[in-house]
C-alpha cells in the first residue's frame, strides 16, 4: 500500500490526517486511497490517545474524485452484482464507521470536494470550507449515469429531506461554499488561512459524535413516509416529470429516486444497503459505462488535443481573422474574443461585419443583464472585435477560418483574398460542413496550411469542432488548428477529408431514414415520437424543417451534379422535392414544412397524408426507432472502414457533443460494442432485406470484426483501418 | 353449477361527495348499514340465513378502513353469524363484489348472500388511501402510470373525440337521468337516506343538473391539462401511444363522472334458498368476467371484459338487448359504443354516473341493479352491465329476466 496520509497526532489528541497523493496535482480515490483510509480511520478509533480527527488535503482540491485509469480498465472488465457488490459495500461501510465511530471527525474542505470526496466529507461530523472561488461541492454522478454509492443519496436525505435533496441529486449540482452553507451541506466557510484552525475549535469542544439520524425519534425533514400527502405529491410529480424528461433511457434518475423513496423508510444502514445495491444495478447497466467513457474519457482526451501531432510547437493564437460575419461568422468571433484572442471579421460591406459584432454585443449584454458578466467584461471582449471590410487587416493572424456561403466560388475568393494577407505559417480554415477540404484546397497556393474546422450552430453554446485533415493539411496546420479549438475551450475531433466529414452525413442518414418513411406512409407522428424516444432531441421531420426544406432541396440538386452519372439520390430526396417543389413548402422560415406553424405552435400538416397515403399497417415503434438508429449505426461503421474516422472516441464524442446522438448510448461505437457484433450484423440485415440493401449494408469490417471477437473499444479492440494506414503522417 | 338469482336491490340516492353535501354527515358505515337495513326490511329477511357480506370499498382507510364490510353487518343489526369480506377492484369494486357473492352460490358454497359496496367520498377522500403505483419511483417508471384523467384525454385523443362529442354526451347523460327520475324508473330501488332523527336526508340524486346543454358545457375549463402538459404526464403517455402527436385535454368536471356518497345492497342466492324465505326471483346472473389491459391508457377495459362474459356465457353482443356502462369519463363510453358497435339508445337509458355520480365502492352494484330494474320495465331479456377500472381492467356482468 503506498500511504496517501499524512498523520499527525498533537498534544491535545486531535489527529490530523492530510490527504497527498504522491506525484500527483490532485488525490484520486484509487485501491491505495480507499485501504489508507480504511487503515488511518480504524487506528484513529482504536487508538486511545486520538480524541478527535481533522481530515484535510494537501492539493489544491480536497479529492477529485474517481481515478480515471481505474475506471477506463474497469470498463473492459465483465462485472457482476455479487462480485461489485462485495467492492463497493466496504466502502460505505467505512464512511458509516467515521459517522458512528464514537469520534467526532471534522473535515476542512480546502478546495474542491465532488463525488466520493463529499461522500467522506458528509459522513464527517463537521465541515467547514475554505472561502476560495474555485470551491465546489456536489455530488454529480447522474451526470455519468451513476448515482453516490456510498451514502451520498442517504445523508442529504436526512440532511435536507426529499424536496431539497432531490434536484441536488438529480441534476449532480455543484454548489459554491456559501451556496452549500446556506443549504446546510457545510457548517462554516472561513478564510483559508483560519481553515485547519476552524476544524480544530470545533473539535476541541467536546462535539457529540452522533448523527441526527442515530439518535432517537428522528424523522427527516419534511417527512419520511409515503403516506404523507406532502411526500406523496412530491414523488408523484418527480416520477412523471423524470419519466418525461429521460423518456426512460437514463436509469440513473430513477434509481436515485428509489433510493429517497426507499432509504426515507428505512434505518440508515438497511437505508445505505439498498443504496449501494441499486449502485451496482447502475454499474452493471451499459448506459453508465458509455456515458463515462465518452463523456468523461474520451471527452477528457479529445480536449487534451490527443491527435496533436507531436513535436509541433504549441501555438497561442492572439489575433484570428473570420470571414463572414452571419450567423456562424459572428458567433466564432464572439467565442474567440472572449477567450481573449483578437478578431478581425471580415465581411463584404461595412453593415453586414458591423451586424456580426452586433450580435456578440446583443449575447454579451444578456450575460451583463444576467449578472453572468459585467459591464467592464463585456467592453474588453467586445474591444477585440473589429469588424471591417479590409483583408489588410488580417496581417499579423495566425489563424483565419472562413464562414461564408457554402458556395465553392464564394469560397475561393475570399480565400485568395485572405491568403494573400496572410503571412507564411498562418492557418486557413474552412468552417464547412459538407464540401471536402481537398477540394476547396485546390485553388490556393498553400494547400498544406489549409483545414477544416466544423463549427455547431450556436457556436457559443455547441462544445464541439469537427476538425477535418484534408490530403495536403500538414502536421503544423494540425497542431495549430488544435491549439485554437482548445483555446477556445471546445472539444476537437479528428476527421479524414470526405464529402459530409464525419457528422454531416451521421445526422444525415438519421434524417434521410425518418423522411423516407413519410414516404411509405408511416404516420409521420410515430416517426417523430420515434426518434424522440430513442433519445434525438429533435425529430427527423422538425429538424428538416429547421434547416430549411428549400436548402435541402438545393443540396440536393448540386449533390446530383457533382455526383456525375453514378449518383444515387437518398430515399428522402424525393419527398423533399415534392414538398418544395409542388407544394412550396421549404420549413419552419415560410410556417410551412413537415409542420404547419403559427403563432400556437407547430402542428403536422395534415396535408401529408394525402400526398403519402397511411399505411394500412404501421410498423412497430421498435422498428422505426431500429431504423433510424441502425442507418447511424450502419453509417458510422462505413466511416470507421472508409478511413474517415482515425479512432471510434472522434465518431462517439462527434455524435454526442455536436449532432444530437443519444448521450446515454455514448455514441454510435459504443452503442455497437453494446449491441456485440453478432445482434448488430442480425438486426442489420434483417433491416436490409426488410427495408433498404443498401442503407444497412454493413462494411465486411464489423463481419471480420465478429470473426475474430473484435470490438470498437476494451481489451480486443480494433485498430482502426485509417490508423493502420498510418496516422503520424 | 348452481344458478345465481337476484332476489332484490336497493340503493342510496348519490349525494355531493364534499363537505356540504346531504350525506356527508352519515358516517360510511352508517351509510352501508342503511342499504343493508333496508333490504332486509323490505324483504322481511331473517338475516341468519345470509353466509356472507360482500362490500365493494375502495379507499378502505380511515372510518372506511379495517374490513367494513363485517362493521356495517354488524351496525346494521345484522345476525352476527353473517361474516363480512371487503373488497377493492377499484371502481368496479361493487360489481365485484356481487360476483364475488355469486361465485360463492354458483359454486354451492352458499345459498343466499348480500353483495353489495360503500363510498363516502365526502369523508374519505380519493386517494387517501395511498398505494404504490404513484408513488414508488421503481413502480411508477416500469408501469408509466398517469393519472386517470390524462389517460381519458389520451382515449379521446387517440380515437379522435372533440370537445363537442364528449359534452353532447354530458348533456344527454343528465337528460336521461333527469327523464328517468321524472317518470319514477329509479323509485323501486332507491331508498331515502335518514339523519339520526329518521328525517330524510336526501331521496334524490343530488347531483343532477336537467338544464346542462353543450353550451353550458363549453364554459368549463379542462381538467387535466396543468398536470398532463406541465408535470409531464402527457409525454409519459405519449411514450406508450406513440402515434398520437398530442394529447388533448378535452375532459372536465362536467364530462367525467361526479364525485358522491352512496351506497347499495343486492340480495342473491339459489333458487331454493329464495323459495325457502318466499322470495321471488327477479333475474339470473348468467356469466362475468374481469380483464386487465394495457394501464397507462387504462379505461379500454370494457369492451374485453364485455368479450369475456359473453364467452361465458355463449352469447355475441347481438345477444345482448340493453347495456350499461360506467360513465367514469364520456370517451369511455363513446369508445365502448365504437368498439362493441352498440347503438347508444340501448345504453345507458337512464343517465350514468357523469349525471348521477360514481361512489366508487359502490357504482358497480348500483348500475347492475338500475340495468335489472330497466330490464324488467323494458321487458327486455339480457342486459350487461360493465366498468372500466382503475391501472387497466374491466368487469362486466350478465344478466338474464327469469
Amino acid at each position: 500500500m503506498i500511504d496517501y496520509f499524512k498523520r499527525a497526532l498533537a498534544a491535545d489528541g486531535i489527529l490530523t490526517l492530510t490527504i497527498d497523493q504522491p506525484d500527483a496535482q490532485a488525490n484520486v480515490m484509487d485501491r491505495h486511497f480507499i485501504d489508507g483510509l480504511e487503515h488511518h480511520v480504524n487506528a484513529a478509533l482504536a487508538d486511545d490517545a486520538v480524541k478527535g480527527v481533522l481530515l484535510t488535503s494537501a492539493k489544491s482540491s480536497f479529492v477529485a474524485g474517481a481515478d480515471l485509469k481505474t475506471l477506463e480498465a474497469s470498463l473492459a472488465e465483465p462485472k457482476d452484482a455479487a462480485t461489485l457488490y462485495a467492492e463497493c459495500r466496504p466502502f460505505s461501510a467505512l464512511l458509516r464507521r467515521i459517522e458512528t465511530g464514537g469520534k467526532p471527525f471534522a473535515c476542512a474542505l480546502n478546495g474542491a470536494a465532488l463525488g466520493g470526496g463529499f461522500e467522506i466529507a458528509l459522513a464527517c461530523h463537521y465541515r467547514c470550507a475554505a472561502d476560495v472561488r474555485s470551491l465546489r461541492v456536489g455530488l454529480p454522478e447522474v451526470g455519468v449515469g451513476l448515482l453516490p454509492g456510498a451514502g451520498g443519496t442517504q445523508r442529504l436525505l436526512r440532511m435536507l429531506g426529499v424536496a431539497r435533496a432531490l434536484p441536488l441529486l438529480l441534476q449532480g449540482s455543484q454548489l459554491k461554499a456559501q451556496a452549500a452553507l446556506e443549504m446546510g451541506l457545510v457548517d462554516a466557510v472561513v478564510p483559508a488561512e483560519d481553515l485547519l484552525e476552524t476544524a480544530r475549535a470545533w473539535l476541541l469542544g467536546s462535539p457529540d459524535p452522533t448523527k441526527a439520524w442515530d439518535r432517537k425519534g428522528f424523522r427527516v425533514p419534511g417527512g419520511q413516509s409515503p403516506l404523507e400527502p406532502a411526500i406523496a405529491q412530491l414523488f408523484l410529480g418527480s416520477n412523471a416529470a423524470t419519466g418525461a424528461g429521460t423518456l426512460y433511457n437514463l436509469p440513473a434518475p430513477q434509481a436515485i429516486l428509489s433510493c429517497l423513496y426507499e432509504g426515507m423508510q428505512l434505518p440508515m444502514d438497511k437505508a445505505l444497503d439498498i443504496e449501494c445495491k441499486y449502485f451496482v444495478k447502475l454499474n452493471l447497466d451499459p448506459v453508465a459505462g458509455n456515458m463515462i467513457r465518452t463523456l468523461f474519457i474520451n471527452k477528457g482526451k479529445a480536449d487534451r488535443l490527443m491527435h496533436r501531432p507531436q513535436g509541433v510547437e504549441r501555438r497561442v493564437h492572439r489575433k484570428v481573422g473570420v470571414l463572414g460575419a452571419g450567423l456562424m461568422g459572428a458567433g466564432l468571433a464572439l467565442v474567440a474574443a472572449e477567450a481573449g484572442v483578437d478578431v478581425v471579421l471580415i465581411d463584404r460591406d461595412q453593415a453586414a461585419a458591423d451586424k456580426g459584432k452586433d450580435y456578440a454585443r446583443s449575447r454579451l449584454a444578456r450575460d451583463v443583464e444576467k449578472g453572468r458578466s459585467t459591464q467592464e467584461k463585456m467592453d474588453a471582449t467586445l474591444a477585440r472585435i473589429v469588424s471591417a471590410t479590409d483583408y489588410a487587416l488580417l496581417d499579423g493572424a495566425s489563424l483565419v477560418v472562413e464562414a461564408v456561403f457554402e458556395d465553392r466560388a464564394v469560397k475561393a475568393e475570399v480565400f485568395a483574398r485572405a491568403e494573400a494577407a496572410l503571412a507564411p505559417g498562418a492557418v486557413l480554415a474552412s468552417n464547412t460542413s459538407a464540401l471536402p477540404i481537398t477540394g476547396l484546397a485546390s485553388t490556393l497556393a498553400r494547400k498544406d496550411a489549409f483545414i477544416g474546422l466544423h463549427f455547431f450552430s450556436p457556436v457559443e453554446r455547441m462544445p464541439l469542432v469537427e476538425v477535418i485533415r484534408g490530403d495536403d493539411t500538414s502536421d503544423e496546420a494540425l497542431a495549430h488548428a488544435l491549439d485554437f479549438v482548445a483555446q477556445l475551450g471546445k472539444t476537437p475531433v479528428l476527421v479524414n477529408d470526405s464529402p459530409g466529414f464525419f457528422t454531416s452525413r451521421f445526422i444525415g442518414a438519421f434524417i434521410n431514414e425518418g423522411v423516407a418513411m413519410v414516404a411509405e406512409g408511416v404516420a409521420p407522428a410515430l416517426i417523430e415520437q420515434a426518434a424522440r424516444l430513442v433519445g434525438y432531441p429533435v425529430g427527423p421531420l422538425a429538424i428538416s424543417d429547421e434547416v430549411g426544406l428549400d436548402l435541402a432541396y438545393k443540396g440536393a440538386l448540386q449533390r446530383a451534379r457533382d455526383g456525375g452519372p453514378g449518383y444515387k439520390p437518398g430515399a428522402s430526396v424525393p419527398v423533399i422535392s415534392e414538398l418544395v417543389v409542388r407544394h412550396g413548402r421549404h420549413g419552419r422560415k415560410n410556417g410551412q414544412g413537415f409542420y404547419d406553424y403559427d403563432a400556437a405552435g407547430k402542428r403536422l400538416w395534415p396535408g401529408l397524408a394525402d400526398i403519402w397515403p397511411r399505411a394500412e399497417n404501421q410498423p412497430s415503434l421498435e422498428e422505426v426507432k431500429a431504423r433510424m438508429l441502425y442507418a447511424q449505426l450502419v453509417d458510422a461503421a462505413r466511416c470507421m472502414a472508409d478511413g474517415v474516422l482515425l479512432d471510434a472516441a472522434d465518431g462517439d464524442v462527434g455524435a454526442c457533443l455536436g449532432v444530437g446522438f443519444p448521450a446515454y448510448l455514448g455514441g454510435p461505437f459504443a452503442a455497437m460494442d453494446t449491441l456485440g457484433m453478432p445482434r448488430l450484423i442480425e438486426r442489420s440485415e434483417q433491416l436490409a432485406r426488410d427495408v433498404s440493401a443498401e442503407r444497412y449494408a454493413l462494411p465486411e469490417l464489423v463481419y471480420q470484426m465478429a470473426r475474430s471477437g473484435q470490438s470498437f473499444y476494451g481489451k480486443r479492440a480494433l485498430t482502426p483501418p485509417a490508423r493502420r494506414k498510418g496516422e503520424a503522417r | 353449477m348452481t344458478d345465481a338469482y337476484i332476489f332484490d336491490h336497493v340503493r342510496t340516492p348519490r349525494g355531493k361527495g364534499k363537505a356540504d353535501g346531504a350525506l356527508a354527515e352519515l358516517t360510511p358505515v352508517a351509510l352501508a348499514a342503511q342499504a343493508l337495513s333496508a333490504l332486509a326490511r323490505r324483504n322481511d329477511l331473517d338475516t341468519r340465513h345470509v353466509e356472507d357480506l360482500t362490500l365493494g370499498c375502495v379507499v378502505a382507510v380511515g372510518e372506511q378502513g379495517g374490513n367494513i364490510a363485517r362493521i356495517a353487518a354488524l351496525a346494521a343489526g345484522f345476525d352476527e353469524s353473517v361474516p363480512g369480506v371487503q373488497v377493492n377492484r377499484y371502481c368496479a369494486s361493487g360489481l365485484e363484489a356481487v360476483n364475488q357473492g355469486a361465485a360463492k352460490v354458483m359454486a354451492g358454497q352458499a345459498g343466499l348472500v348480500v353483495a353489495g359496496g360503500v363510498e363516502s367520498m365526502s369523508r374519505v377522500p380519493m386517494g387517501a388511501d395511498g398505494g404504490s403505483w404513484a408513488i414508488d419511483p421503481a413502480v411508477a417508471f416500469a408501469t408509466r402510470f398517469v393519472m386517470q384523467g390524462v389517460s381519458a384525454d389520451l382515449l379521446a385523443s387517440k380515437y379522435g373525440y372533440s370537445r363537442e362529442m364528449l359534452d353532447a354526451y354530458a348533456a344527454e347523460s343528465h337528460r336521461r337521468a333527469s327523464v328517468a327520475w321524472r317518470e319514477g324508473r329509479f323509485a323501486r330501488s332507491v331508498v331515502p337516506a335518514t339523519d339520526l332523527l329518521g328525517r330524510v336526508l336526501l331521496d334524490k340524486d343530488e347531483m343532477i343538473r336537467p338544464e346542462t346543454s353543450v353550451e353550458t358545457l363549453a364554459a368549463l375549463k379542462p381538467s387535466f391539462a396543468e398536470m398532463g402538459a406541465k408535470a409531464g404526464f402527457d409525454t409519459v403517455a405519449l411514450t406508450r401511444y406513440p402515434e398520437v402527436e398530442k394529447i388533448h385535454h378535452l375532459h372536465h368536471a362536467g364530462n367525467s363522472s361526479g364525485i358522491v356518497d352512496g351506497a347499495c345492497a343486492m340480495l342473491i342466492g339459489t333458487l331454493e334458498a329464495g323459495r325457502a324465505l318466499g322470495l321471488t326471483p327477479r333475474a339470473r346472473i348468467k356469466s362475468f368476467a374481469s380483464i386487465g389491459s394495457e394501464p397507462t391508457i387504462m379505461l379500454t377495459g370494457p369492451a374485453p371484459a364485455a368479450a369475456r362474459a359473453l364467452k361465458n356465457a355463449g352469447m355475441s353482443a347481438r345477444d345482448i338487448a340493453l347495456w350499461e356502462l360506467n360513465e367514469a369519463f364520456s370517451a369511455v363510453v363513446l369508445r365502448f359504443m365504437e368498439a362493441m358497435n352498440v347503438n347508444h339508445a340501448s345504453i345507458n337509458v337512464n343517465g350514468g354516473a357523469i349525471a348521477m355520480g360514481h361512489p366508487l365502492g359502490a357504482t358497480g352494484a348500483m348500475i347492475l341493479g338500475t340495468l335489472l330494474d330497466e330490464m324488467e320495465r323494458r321487458g327486455q331479456a339480457t342486459g350487461l352491465a360493465t366498468l372500466c377500472v382503475g391501472a387497466g381492467m374491466g368487469t362486466a356482468t350478465i344478466l338474464e329476466l327469469v
